[in-house]
């Protein structure tokens, strides 16, 4: 085996093997070939879905061009949330400021589009130059009257996660202006769902059938209104916990809204989900209404996965994601497909997150935390998996190693959540796992 | 998105004041460099910034080349910029050696870096002072901070960066100093196919045919094979001529290569300058007449008759010219992108009918203009040409103006579908579809695929678009 970094030593594991626990939540090493991005990345990926909201990024223009229309996030209305705006740096405001420019840009970006706030993302060099973002963003809202919010979001400072919450502090400064519109009972706000390929309108449409009033998503399909009256809803119901528990935390500590974490990947979970709603509203009919449901859908989709199951039983499958939580899930799922995984990974994942996915995983299943190509490519041809999870950086080391691939990332285009999602994740997999193109990289 | 399109605020000449950059037609310069490293033999490139800016870059080269594009990054933390990247520069160098004992580094400075003023080639020598090793790589350095000019100056910043740092003196031999420019992976093997139909020695740089577009393999490979070996360029300095594609090249922007003062705003120049290597550059090769531009420079420097094949090649090119021109002779098109590629297309199609609407860049070289009136020279009064546009200026140009068609990258799609106007892919990136690696432009072969398609998307959306459908054109 090729020589695996010793400083990276502590952050693979496997089942069985070792006892220790995993070393995660460190900076990556440099040099190392991180998959993770940066603290700027995780604000934007976070706050990116609100979709009549402004996102103007302040410096050089790398940041912005490489985050423009990044997500398949919809949006059911506007959708200024594709568009990439920047300030576009030069050298001279490098040396003289670029307070001015993002004065100007804000001005008339809000004049043509008209949102209804402004999220400003400093990146790198902000701070470095001394620009007074927050005192511009002050400016702006006053003569605008509209939120402008500055995120300093330097991407050294800290790792993707630190930015994750950066996004959350953003948010907090929005929920709980809106005082006046009332909400229904039994009202929740979904936290951590992007709606990547409309997996939130079908969430939403699950609870309706059970139903729970959705009051905010975020971010998915997210508008800044319902962000401003999110404290109103009763619970919080957080997935992608990785990103979003910080706004969970504070909310409970502002407003004392408690909340659950879910997660609606795969039969089990996404069942739980509903059923986990329904026990916090104490409402038997919500209940019966919910078991219903799953009792409909899961009998649907059966004897439809039946048929992947019989062709992918078996089946090794390695994992490596950006949340942990997600990861859990996946191997849930694979499970219900009959396949074992073999690898599981994570860019951002905590100690409780790997603990439970050790606890989940069969004997011999290397975890990994913040793993790189070269490590990565070792794991899958040291247990033989067939199936790769991932993301699009992963993409090429799968097909590289003649492995099927299942896309699992930001810009993905087909719903994988829910119980419809179960099906198109067989699907995918099925379709990537089972092509005859194989036999031809042998 | 059609209720978003009112007149613009934004710049549309170059005296209105500068507001806001919307969906850029650009990207920066980290990019371009790290494209440029990837053309060596066993180069791992490492960026000198925040992780996100390796990753970021990772994740767009991926998408268009869909190989694994390997980039390292020394990860700034907020200590490395308040007391400066020396540390991380070492590690990751250390790192980058330990895991894959590259030949070459290719070290790529970023904003925060520059901004900060590290010097990373004293952080290499402090590095190559203190370590234990005894094989080291060999380093190469370029300065691209994403505020000044484009990705393109970024990759023409590390090309004349790789020629400087490696290419020797010698007796003058009878090899050719290649320097394409960014185009793509089958553009190169089609060079150097040309190439070795004449017969003639060349060096190629940079060559990512391979490295970004690599056959499959039987086992993982940390550096993908191909790219030009270290000891092929040390030769460039004795070529007997150098031919450039590209006569922008950003040269009009601050880069560092025309900042630090060496008077050479490129390789080519370079080594003219420098070892007295002749130099001759012309546009991205697209179209007849540019074709038959780099075929007689071929001709004069080998002292070789240009193949039959090739004959024939442009005699099919022109038989198709004919069949086809009465379908496309007057359409309007936009054509965007790198500088340089929309010099290369806008040649082409001024030569075959199709009238340049508006030709735009993101770039910074304040030259397009210049270039387009020279390479076009039939309609320099038609022609809107302008540096610095980006996609939403393009956008509400095109929603006012109606042209026929978009030729360029997949990052206009949007354009087109708002419109319904047809698009033909070409260029970098195309992240929407697969094969943008494999995409040809250049030479005769080159020219007659983006004739057919361009042609064809022409009548299809005719077709499409008619009535009742027809069997014939």
């Amino acid at each position: 085996m090729n020589e695996i970094l010793k400083e990276r030593k502590g952050q693979i594991v496997t089942k069985g093997q070792d006892n220790v626990a995993i070393a995660c939540e460190k900076a990556s090493l440099a040099g190392s070939v991180s998959q993770r991005a940066c603290v700027f990345c995780g604000s934007r990926v976070v706050l990116y879905p609100i979709a009549d909201a402004l996102h103007l990024i302040h410096g050089p223009v790398g940041c912005a061009a490489y985050t423009w229309d990044i997500r398949g996030s919809l949006s059911s209305g506007p959708q200024l949330h594709r568009l990439s705006f920047t300030t576009d740096l030069k050298e001279k405001e490098v040396v003289f400021g670029g307070e001015p420019k993002l004065y100007n840009a804000l001005i008339s970006l809000i004049d043509q589009y008209k949102p209804k706030a402004a999220f400003v993302y400093g990146t790198c060099i902000i701070g470095v130059i001394g620009d007074d973002m927050e005192a511009v963003c002050r400016r702006v809202a006053s003569e605008k009257g509209i939120d402008v919010i500055p995120i300093m979001s330097e991407g050294f400072n800290g790792t993707k996660k630190d930015g994750y919450k950066l996004a959350c502090d953003a948010l907090s400064k929005l929920i709980g202006t809106d005082t006046v519109t009332e909400v229904p009972e039994h009202s929740i706000n979904i936290l951590g769902d992007f709606n990547l390929a409309g997996e939130l309108w079908m969430l939403a449409e699950y609870y309706r059938r059970m139903g729970v009033n959705l009051v905010a998503c975020m971010t998915g399909d997210g508008r800044i209104d319902d962000v401003r009256k999110a404290h109103k809803a009763q619970l919080n119901v957080v997935q992608c916990s990785g990103s979003m528990i910080y706004l969970a935390k504070d909310m409970k500590e502002k407003y004392g809204t408690p909340f659950m974490k879910v997660s609606y990947f795969g039969i089990e979970d996404m069942s739980d989900a509903l059923y986990e709603v329904a026990r916090f509203f104490k409402s038997d009919k919500m209940m019966k209404q919910a078991r219903e449901l799953v009792r409909e859908e899961i009998s649907k989709l059966l004897p439809e996965l039946q048929v992947y199951r019989e062709k992918l039983e078996g089946k090794r499958a390695a994992i490596y994601v950006g949340g942990a939580f997600k990861a859990i899930s996946l191997v849930k799922a694979l499970r219900l497909l009959g396949m074992k995984t073999v690898v599981v990974g994570s860019q951002t994942g905590n100690q409780d997150d790997y603990n439970l996915l050790k606890e989940l995983c069969d004997e011999g299943t290397i975890i990994v935390d913040d793993s790189n190509p070269n490590e990565l490519s070792e794991f899958v041809k040291q247990t033989g998996a067939d199936l790769f999870i991932g993301g699009v950086k992963e993409r090429p080391i799968a097909y590289k190693l003649g492995l099927g691939f299942c896309d699992h990332n930001h810009e993905r285009k087909e719903a994988l959540a829910g119980y419809e999602g179960m099906l198109n994740f067989a699907k995918e997999v099925h379709a990537s796992v089972c092509s005859p193109v194989w036999k031809f990289m042998k | 998105m059609k209720d978003t399109i009112i007149k613009s605020p934004h710049r549309k000449t170059e005296d209105e004041p500068f507001k806001s950059t919307r969906n850029a037609c650009k990207l920066c310069a980290p990019l371009g460099a790290s494209v440029a490293f990837k053309g060596i033999r066993g180069c791992v490139p490492i960026i000198h910034g925040s992780q996100g800016c390796a990753t970021y870059i990772r994740r767009y080269l991926i998408s268009h080349y869909k190989e694994p594009v390997d980039i390292a990054s020394s990860n700034f933390s907020e200590e490395s910029t308040i007391f400066g990247g020396g540390a991380n520069c070492h590690a990751a160098i250390d790192n980058v050696i330990r895991q894959y004992q590259p030949e070459v580094i290719g070290m790529a400075t970023t904003c925060l870096s520059e901004t900060i003023g590290d010097d990373v080639n004293f952080y290499i020598q402090t590095y190559k002072d203190l370590t234990d090793r005894t094989e080291l790589p060999h380093f190469v350095t370029a300065s691209t901070p994403s505020y000044q000019g484009s990705h393109m100056d970024g990759f023409h910043e590390a090309v004349t960066s790789i020629v400087k740092s490696m290419a020797e003196a010698g007796e003058t031999g009878k090899h050719l100093n290649i320097f394409p420019g960014f185009i793509s992976p089958e553009d190169l093997r089609q060079i150097k196919t040309i190439l070795e139909d004449f017969g003639i020695d060349y060096i190629l740089l940079p060559d990512y045919s391979e490295t970004l577009d690599n056959p499959i393999w039987d086992s993982y490979k940390r550096i993908p094979d191909g790219g030009t070996p270290i000891e092929l360029i040390k030769k460039c300095g004795y070529a007997h001529a150098s031919i450039e594609f590209g006569t922008i090249q950003n040269k009009g922007s601050l880069a560092g290569r025309v900042k630090k003062n060496t008077q050479s705003s490129s390789a080519g120049d370079y080594l003219q300058t420098r070892f007295g290597v002749e130099n001759f550059r012309l546009p991205m090769p697209v179209g007849v007449g540019l074709n038959d531009q780099l075929f007689e420079i071929l001709t004069k420097v080998s002292g070789k008759e240009i193949p039959l094949k090739y004959k024939k090649e442009r005699g099919r090119l022109v038989d198709s010219y004919v069949d086809g021109h009465k379908y496309i002779f007057g359409k309007r098109a936009v054509v965007y992108g790198e500088e340089d590629f929309v010099l290369g297309i806008s040649a082409f199609l001024n030569e075959i009918g199709i009238e340049v609407a508006l030709a735009a860049s993101g770039g910074e070289s304040g030259m397009l203009e210049e270039e387009i009136k020279k390479y076009c020279p039939e309609n320099t009064e038609k022609i809107i040409s302008r540096n610095g546009y980006d996609y939403e200026i393009i956008h509400e140009w095109c929603a006012e103006n109606k042209p026929d068609i978009l030729i360029g990258n997949s990052k206009a799609y949007y354009i087109a579908r708002d419109l319904n106007i047809p698009i033909v892919r070409c260029g970098f990136p195309i992240h929407d579809r697969i094969g943008g690696q494999r995409i040809k432009h250049i030479g005769y072969t080159g020219t007659q695929e983006l004739f057919d398609r361009i042609t064809n998307a022409l009548i299809g959306y005719k077709q499409d678009n008619s009535e009742v459908g027809y069997k014939y054109m």
